[in-house]
């Protein structure tokens, strides 16, 4: 009676350890291939051209349209000059809500404009379309884009007056201040960098 | 004389004669557990203060809890942002309520039904996730800092923790490991990195080294136990442990992989830094740290025994060591780490200190498990130049102790 008691509990025992093993094996599988689950569903096309406003250093992405020097002028004062200044420029004691995107090229002023601090032109159209005007972000066509985009890299002596900006020049528009950017030299350890 | 209770506040969980004689009455006929389930409508904490609560029954259970109305931790908010008390906290957790803001056009508000991720680009199958589909996949939780890159401020001598670097909060993060929803969609060879994008009106993007999310990026629904704030992204957000707060994107709507970087304005012209005669971009890690929160202005310290206090952490890994000086930084002590220490984590240090009275000045520093020892400001600007900017400095920051024990902020110049 005893004994057998015994026996069952050493059949039990060696089950169970057999169980747990089998467990831990299936579990390093998985994270060596992990499973495809099978949530959410595929994208459509009208989804992502909806949503996929980016455009790239390298101008992928840049949509159809053009822009020139005089109309973005027009268009800058009507919709950006009252947070980002007449021109563009930081005048008098009241620091401007915007701050100011123009000062002479390269210029070693404490202010960090379009033209000394910024090394892509395509980032100046990526973020006015995507979150300018501030009260009204998404509000302004292509072309005013590109218009305003001339603008502000004309007032900055970085192109000239009669430049019509679009998706294939725009790129190639070089910033004075790329020159000075340089990739995250610290690599962790002892140096202070 | 015998004024037995002081009534602080006159709001529903305050005990009015109606409830007490409801209670009384209710006493007689129901169960303890009934009695105490009167005003389980209203939010009850007691606010009646008694000279001796062991006198009188106190408030019910209540739906939501709230406060001692004798604590009042508050962000400190600016136009663009709001910092963490750190000086009233204990340990390293932060109220979700407390943890700082940093966003740039707002809060958006989201119906968490409506809210999609769609991932495309350099992938098999591009997709789109709803928030149900994203809490399907295997649930990770971990406790990690988030920190502002430009969390430094100095100046005065009345500063708090909360004013000199208020930019970062911890929590413990819940969601999906990125690496699971990018095996999902399956990633294409060419890839190496990922642009993240938020769906708040300054549809905030970066970009991201693809290698972070094969490393430790999530994509997170909670926040220390229930659905992420709306400030911290409501209802989803990326985490990218020991990265800068901005590329932690918030109200994450899209992540698109590509061959190469973006170049969005917020890793140009944003969260980049003069050193020397360059401009550093893409510094993503933020480099050790730590900051003495008690004894920390406007504390006030008695002669004796006083336990310094604080916390340190590393953008890369694990804090191994900090060290506590009593003496201007002449010499330096160990101080106690609380176990257990996480890696990118705020980690609790403490260093019992018998103060004779003397004015002094306390500073603590870190060392990291990459060997990264805490510098001080005068290196960084060595290192860096005068023109040094406001991201990405960690430097060692002293409080000085009056002979009176009030505590003061030394500030210490660097800008040109």
């Amino acid at each position: 009676m005893v004994f057998s008691f015994l026996v069952v509990l050493i059949v039990i025992s060696i089950n169970d350890s057999f169980v747990v093993a089998q467990k831990r094996q299936s579990l390093n599988d998985d994270l060596k291939k992990p499973i495809k689950f099978g949530f959410g569903r595929a994208a459509t096309g009208v989804e992502i051209t909806a949503w996929d406003i980016d455009v790239r250093s390298d101008g992928k992405g840049l949509p159809a349209g053009q822009g020139d020097v005089k109309k973005g002028k027009v268009i800058y004062h009507s919709k950006c000059a009252v947070c980002h200044g007449v021109g563009g420029r930081q005048t008098g004691e009241a620091k401007l809500p915007g701050g100011a995107l123009v000062s002479d090229t390269l210029a070693t002023g404490k202010l960090k404009t379009i033209g000394n601090y910024w090394p892509y032109a395509t980032t100046l159209f990526d973020y006015i379309r995507r979150a300018m005007p501030y009260n009204l972000p998404g509000s302004l066509t292509n072309n005013e884009v590109y218009s305003l985009s001339a603008y502000l890299l004309n007032a900055n002596n970085i192109v000239g007056d009669s430049v019509v900006l679009n998706a294939e020049n725009l790129a190639e528009v070089v910033m004075p201040a790329k020159k000075l950017f340089i990739m995250d030299d610290r690599r962790g350890g002892a140096e202070i960098k | 004389m015998k004024e037995k209770a002081k009534i602080i506040e006159k709001t529903p969980g305050s005990i009015s004669r109606r409830t007490l004689l409801g209670g009384i009455l209710a006493a007689a006929v129901l169960p303890v557990d009934e009695l105490f389930a009167l005003e389980k409508d209203t939010i009850n904490i007691p606010n009646v203060i008694n000279e001796d609560p062991t006198k009188a029954p106190g408030p019910g259970p209540s739906p939501l809890g709230k406060r001692s109305t004798f604590e009042k931790p508050v962000r400190k908010p600016s136009d663009i942002s709001s910092r963490t008390p750190l000086q009233d906290l204990h340990s390293t957790i932060t109220p979700a309520d407390l943890h700082f803001e940093r966003h740039h056009a707002g809060i958006p508000a989201i119906d968490p039904d409506k809210h999609q991720l769609l991932i495309h680009g350099l992938v098999e199958q591009p997709m789109m996730f709803t928030l149900a589909d994203l809490k399907r996949f295997p649930s990770i939780t971990r406790t990690c800092f988030i920190e502002c890159a430009g969390n430094f401020r100095t100046g005065k001598e009345e500063m708090t923790p909360q004013d000199i670097l208020g930019l970062t909060s911890q929590s413990e993060w819940t969601g999906v490991l990125l690496s699971t929803i990018f095996n999902e969609v399956g990633v294409q060879a060419e890839a190496k990195w990922f642009l993240a994008e938020g769906a708040d009106a300054a549809v905030m993007t970066r970009t991201i080294p693809l290698a972070k999310a094969w490393d430790d990026a999530m994509i997170v629904y909670a926040q220390n136990g229930e659905a992420i704030r709306p400030e911290q992204g409501y209802p989803i957000r990326l985490l990218l442990p020991g990265f800068e707060g901005n590329m932690n994107i918030k109200w994450l709507r899209r992540i698109e992989l590509s061959e190469e970087p973006y170049m969005t304005r917020e890793e140009t012209s944003k969260y980049t830094y003069p050193v020397k005669d360059k401009i550093r971009m893409f510094s993503f890690e933020m480099d050790a740290r730590s900051i003495i929160t008690y004894p920390s202005y406007p504390q006030q310290i008695n002669k004796g025994y006083v336990e310094i206090r604080g916390l340190a952490w590393s953008g890369r890994g694990k804090v191994i060591k900090v060290e506590v000086s009593t003496d201007s930084g002449k010499t330096w002590e160990i101080a106690k780490l609380q176990e257990p220490v996480l890696s990118k984590a705020h980690t609790y240090f403490r260093y019992l200190w018998n103060w004779d009275g003397s004015s002094t000045e306390i500073l603590s520093r870190v060392t990291d498990e990459t060997g990264y020892l805490q510098p001080t400001l005068k290196q960084l600007v060595e290192v860096r130049g005068p023109n040094i900017g406001g991201y990405h400095m960690n430097p060692v920051t002293a409080w000085q102790i009056r002979k009176d024990g009030s505590v003061l902020f030394k500030p210490e110049n660097y800008t040109k």
